[in-house]
């Protein structure tokens, strides 16, 4: 999937660099989330037990669990948060003959303060960047979200990016 | 996995490669990180699907790739590291049955504002040795000077 030569993409596309994707708030991580995630990551090695074990965690420099650096707190929603309609911006990709299958390009992540039982994380996700590209087999577009997290106290929990390709 | 040990700066050479984290992973793997993740998609589901998008048969998630190389980082710094950022490319898929290797190299040592820091070059490879994810990654460590002034 090696990229090259850029391709110009649409005015309509371009209007939607620096939109807002969404906003919204966790529920209360559950220690139980934590420990099933260690499981799910480490499978089928038994998980650090920083992640799982709270009298092992409080005599740690964390003073309890905490949750890994890639512990997503926004699984499950009881009702599908809210996000910016894309049905636009596929409109534009088509018109550009893409086929809108999606791979994950990848991404990454300052982690900057712990997640921990009973924190609320507020998640606000805008468009940082949309470009499309002539890959090896297909030409493909190229969706840059970035990603703020932060907690009940304000602090900044994490800042990540991705990319989504479709191509 | 034990975390209980401590790696300080000091003890950390730039050009060293950091021990490996290893999974074959199948929809054993992928299925329980997608409950966890939420990341019920039928191409990491189903051969059928993943085939009309254009695959060879169902795949697993970068994100498990991301979350290994995490693993790997984390069993090298030990409790009192800190993994301050890890950016990576997905460059290829990895499908059932294949190994994958997290792997990672130091590539600078530095302090700033009087924290230490170890930026490494990291990558996921499979049984062909090809490289399913490349990235970065910088964690945060304590120095054996730091702790001697503190006793």
């Amino acid at each position: 999937m090696t990229q090259s030569k850029d391709i110009p993409i649409t005015p309509g596309l371009k209007a939607y660099i620096g939109r807002e994707i969404s906003r919204y708030h966790s529920q209360p991580i559950a220690l139980s989330d934590i420990r099933k995630w260690a499981i799910a990551v480490y499978w089928p090695e038994t998980p650090p037990r920083l992640y799982w074990d709270a009298d092992y965690a409080k005599k740690t420099r964390f003073g309890g669990v905490i949750a890994p650096e890639d512990f997503n707190p926004f699984g499950w929603p009881v009702e599908k948060p809210k996000q910016m309609d894309f049905s636009d911006i596929y409109a534009e990709l088509k018109k550009m003959g893409n086929s809108l299958n999606v791979l994950n390009g990848g991404g990454g992540a300052q982690f900057l303060t712990p997640m921990r039982p009973g924190d609320v994380i507020t998640s606000v996700t805008i468009i940082d960047d949309i470009y499309y590209r002539q890959g090896t087999k297909w030409p493909m577009s190229f969706i840059i979200r970035k990603t703020t997290w932060t907690n009940q106290k304000d602090e900044t929990v994490r800042i990540s990016t991705n990319t989504q390709i479709n191509y | 996995m034990s975390l209980d040990h401590t790696l300080y700066v000091e003890d950390v050479q730039e050009g060293q490669e950091i021990p490996t984290f290893q999974r074959q992973t199948d929809l054993m793997h992928w299925n329980r990180f997608a409950a966890v993740n939420d990341e019920f998609v039928q191409i990491h589901m189903d051969d059928e699907a993943a085939k009309k998008a254009g695959m060879t048969g169902a795949f697993g998630m970068g994100n498990l790739r991301y979350a290994y190389i995490l693993n790997m980082l984390r069993a090298w710094a030990g409790i009192n590291g800190d993994i301050r950022r890890l950016d990576v490319q997905h460059r290829a898929i990895s499908y059932k049955h294949d190994v994958l290797t997290a792997k990672g190299k130091v590539t600078k040592k530095y302090a700033k504002d009087g924290k230490h820091f170890v930026d490494l070059d990291v990558e996921v490879t499979n049984q062909k040795n090809e490289k399913t994810t490349l990235g970065t990654a910088t964690v945060e460590m304590p120095s054996k000077m730091a702790h001697a002034k503190a006793r």
